[in-house]
């Protein structure tokens, strides 16, 4: 499914560079719940972006779903962003001028679905995240654990392979992460691979393996029996 | 196709500072506005200076005597000289490309006494002697009867037609015209015709007290002999009547023994040159107008480029989120173009409407006071130039949009993902 040999990537700013990933080999298959750990600075934000083709990476391979994701073009990145991947953040990033329903529709409204098939399979989606109710809302009217929820309904749509989680509880009171990993362990269920980038050790033991990276390298790599 | 989630976009981020978005907004407003109302301005004034020329056919020309200021062949300076018959035969045969070829003869005018009596009313008019072609030349608008014609020339008949202005002084508003007869210097004509002149303003208070009378009449009925007066020639449409004119003057002059460099001997009036010298005139104004015009919507285009690339500034981070989930770099410059076009063309419409309602309103109020101006007539802006305006609208619309567009997409997503 997710499959990463010698992956470096650094930043360049001004004369400075900034070694972050440094040959990361990986492998994750389909279904799995796999979390990422790692102190601030470790690279886990940067590998979970290369992961998201937000960013490039410098050296090595990634293959999802057995195609090489290297050199696209911004279109072809959108295509698969679109099709294969969904994201969640740690601040929801939910459109501000569009309601819950609106938000959660947006992925295949980028597909070229009609609107009333799109809010009618967006409003199924807000059903099973519990919050069909708030549909009509706009974002500042929902609470955090319901705009993640919006978020997540949001990286469901259209299906994707894996949903990569950017520290999806950070933003959350404990009760209300529980209830968000939770959803994620049903999600899981239906077989797709969640990856979820966390410094939080009770999130992460939620989940079915742990991989730690310190200054860019993988330091352990554990499975968990959930 | 309408794409509600477009325009609900649209609309969101345009309100999101109304009023930034109005003065944005106000700006090509502005310029489309005074391109319009310039535009009607100078199309007004082209209109009361040319229909001042009524159907006046632009490529004549008109050539008289005056007195010679060359001693040649052993006549001395300053002999007083007329044009005859036998010159129209020789202009006739001599010279190519002549449209209309018509000799004139003035007599009396309107600066003596009462010239033209009929009963108890009396006036002075200007009494002119013409061909048939002459309302080819300078045409006049035939309002009762006819113009004079070959069989009037060839007979001699005394027969005039008359101006409007002659037929209020001699008759009575209720009176048929037409076949009564006017005394005319002592001779009695037969009111054949009445005509209204087709310029504007003074040019055609002089023309509606004119009287016309076959050429041959006034010739044998005053005792001008073989006298011309006037020659007044058209060439044909495509050819410049200036060679004509210059072929006809060294004809006469050879004809009339005048020194070939005496230039003050010959009068002449070249209304083409006149006609290309006031076109010349009017292309400048309307060029400035567009330059003015175009410059002024210039400015209000580059308020919106300026505008959008705030917006797409401030909505980095959304626009990353959009790219995270999906939309591809065309999707969001056709967003940001379509903001731009909206805004330019929204604006520079209600500016169009705008400046054509002022127009319509001059206008209006023109016909209304009923001032019949020499100098500003009729303002309008052509559909044309219209729709013109609203395409070029649309277009700097989309290049005001373009580079912000650009901007946009130039950002990584994640980079646009982490912009606050």
């Amino acid at each position: 499914m997710i499959e990463i040999k010698g992956l470096h990537k650094s930043y360049v700013t001004g004369n400075n560079k900034l070694h972050v990933l440094k040959g990361l080999d990986l492998v994750i298959e389909q279904g799995e719940l796999v979390s990422v750990m790692g102190s601030s600075g470790s690279g886990k934000s940067t590998l979970l972006n290369v992961l998201g083709i937000l960013d490039s990476y410098d050296v090595g391979s990634y293959k999802l779903n057995d195609t090489i994701m290297s050199n696209l073009t911004e279109k072809k990145a959108a295509y698969f962003r679109n099709n294969m991947i969904g994201f969640v953040f740690q601040s929801f990033n939910l459109i501000s001028f569009k309601n819950a329903m609106e938000n959660v529709a947006l992925p295949l409204y980028y597909q070229g679905v009609g609107r009333k098939k799109r809010n009618k399979i967006a409003l199924d989606y807000l059903d099973k995240m519990g919050i069909k109710d708030w549909a009509e809302h706009m974002p500042n009217e929902l609470s955090g654990g319901q705009k993640q929820r919006v978020a997540i309904a949001r990286a469901m749509i259209s299906n994707p392979k894996v949903i990569l989680a950017d520290e999806p509880t950070g933003a959350l009171d404990s009760a209300t992460s529980l209830e968000v990993m939770d959803l994620f362990r049903e999600i899981n269920k239906s077989g797709i691979t969640i990856i979820i980038v966390t410094h939080e050790k009770d999130i992460s033991e939620k989940t079915n393996r742990i991989i730690h990276l310190t200054d860019g390298i993988i330091e352990s790599d554990i499975i968990l029996k959930n | 196709m309408f794409d509600t989630d477009k325009w609900q976009e649209i609309f969101y981020s345009l309100k999101q500072n109304k009023l930034r978005s109005f003065l944005t907004a106000f700006g090509v407003f502005w310029g489309i506005f005074m391109l319009i109302v310039m535009l009607g301005s100078g199309n007004g004034l082209q209109n009361g200076v040319t229909q001042g020329f009524g159907d006046f056919a632009t490529n004549s020309v008109f050539i008289w005597t005056q007195r010679t200021t060359v001693e040649y062949k052993g006549f001395p300076k300053g002999r007083f000289f007329n044009y005859d018959n036998a010159d129209i035969i020789a202009i006739q045969k001599n010279i190519k490309n002549i449209r209309y070829l018509a000799p004139r003869l003035r007599a009396g005018g309107r600066g003596g006494g009462d010239n033209v009596v009929r009963g108890l009313n009396s006036g002075a008019f200007q009494i002119s002697g013409d061909f048939p072609d002459m309302n080819l030349i300078d045409p006049v608008n035939i309002d009762a009867g006819r113009f004079i014609n070959d069989i009037d020339i060839e007979q001699k008949r005394k027969v005039v037609v008359i101006g409007t202005r002659v037929k209020e002084s001699l008759f009575e508003p209720d009176e048929e015209p037409i076949g009564q007869y006017i005394r005319i210097q002592g001779v009695y004509f037969k009111v054949v015709g009445i005509f209204s002149s087709k310029k504007s303003g003074e040019r055609a208070d002089g023309d509606n007290q004119a009287i016309f009378m076959p050429f041959t009449t006034l010739q044998k009925t005053y005792n001008y002999g073989d006298v011309v007066g006037v020659f007044a020639i058209t060439a044909y449409d495509n050819v410049s009547v200036s060679s004509v004119e210059e072929e006809t003057i060294k004809l006469l002059k050879q004809r009339h023994l005048i020194a070939p460099e005496d230039d003050q001997a010959i009068g002449h009036f070249n209304v083409e040159k006149e006609f290309k010298q006031m076109k010349g005139v009017f292309m400048g104004i309307d060029g400035l107008i567009w330059l003015v015009g175009i410059g002024t919507l210039l400015a209000g285009v580059i308020g919106v480029s300026n505008i959008m690339l705030v917006i797409v500034k401030e909505r980095t981070k959304e626009i990353g989120i959009q790219r995270a989930i999906g939309a591809t770099p065309m999707k969001i410059m056709s967003q940001i173009i379509t903001e731009s076009v909206f805004l330019t063309a929204f604006a520079g419409y209600i500016g169009l409407v705008f400046g054509v309602g002022i127009i319509e309103l001059v206008n209006f109020a023109l016909l209304k006071s009923g001032t019949d101006s020499n100098m500003f007539r009729n303002p309008e802006v052509d559909f044309q130039v219209a729709v013109t305006a609203l395409i070029i609208l649309v277009i700097s619309g989309a290049i005001a949009g373009f580079i912000p567009a650009k901007r946009a997409v130039s950002i990584k997503p994640i980079d646009a993902l982490r912009s606050e």
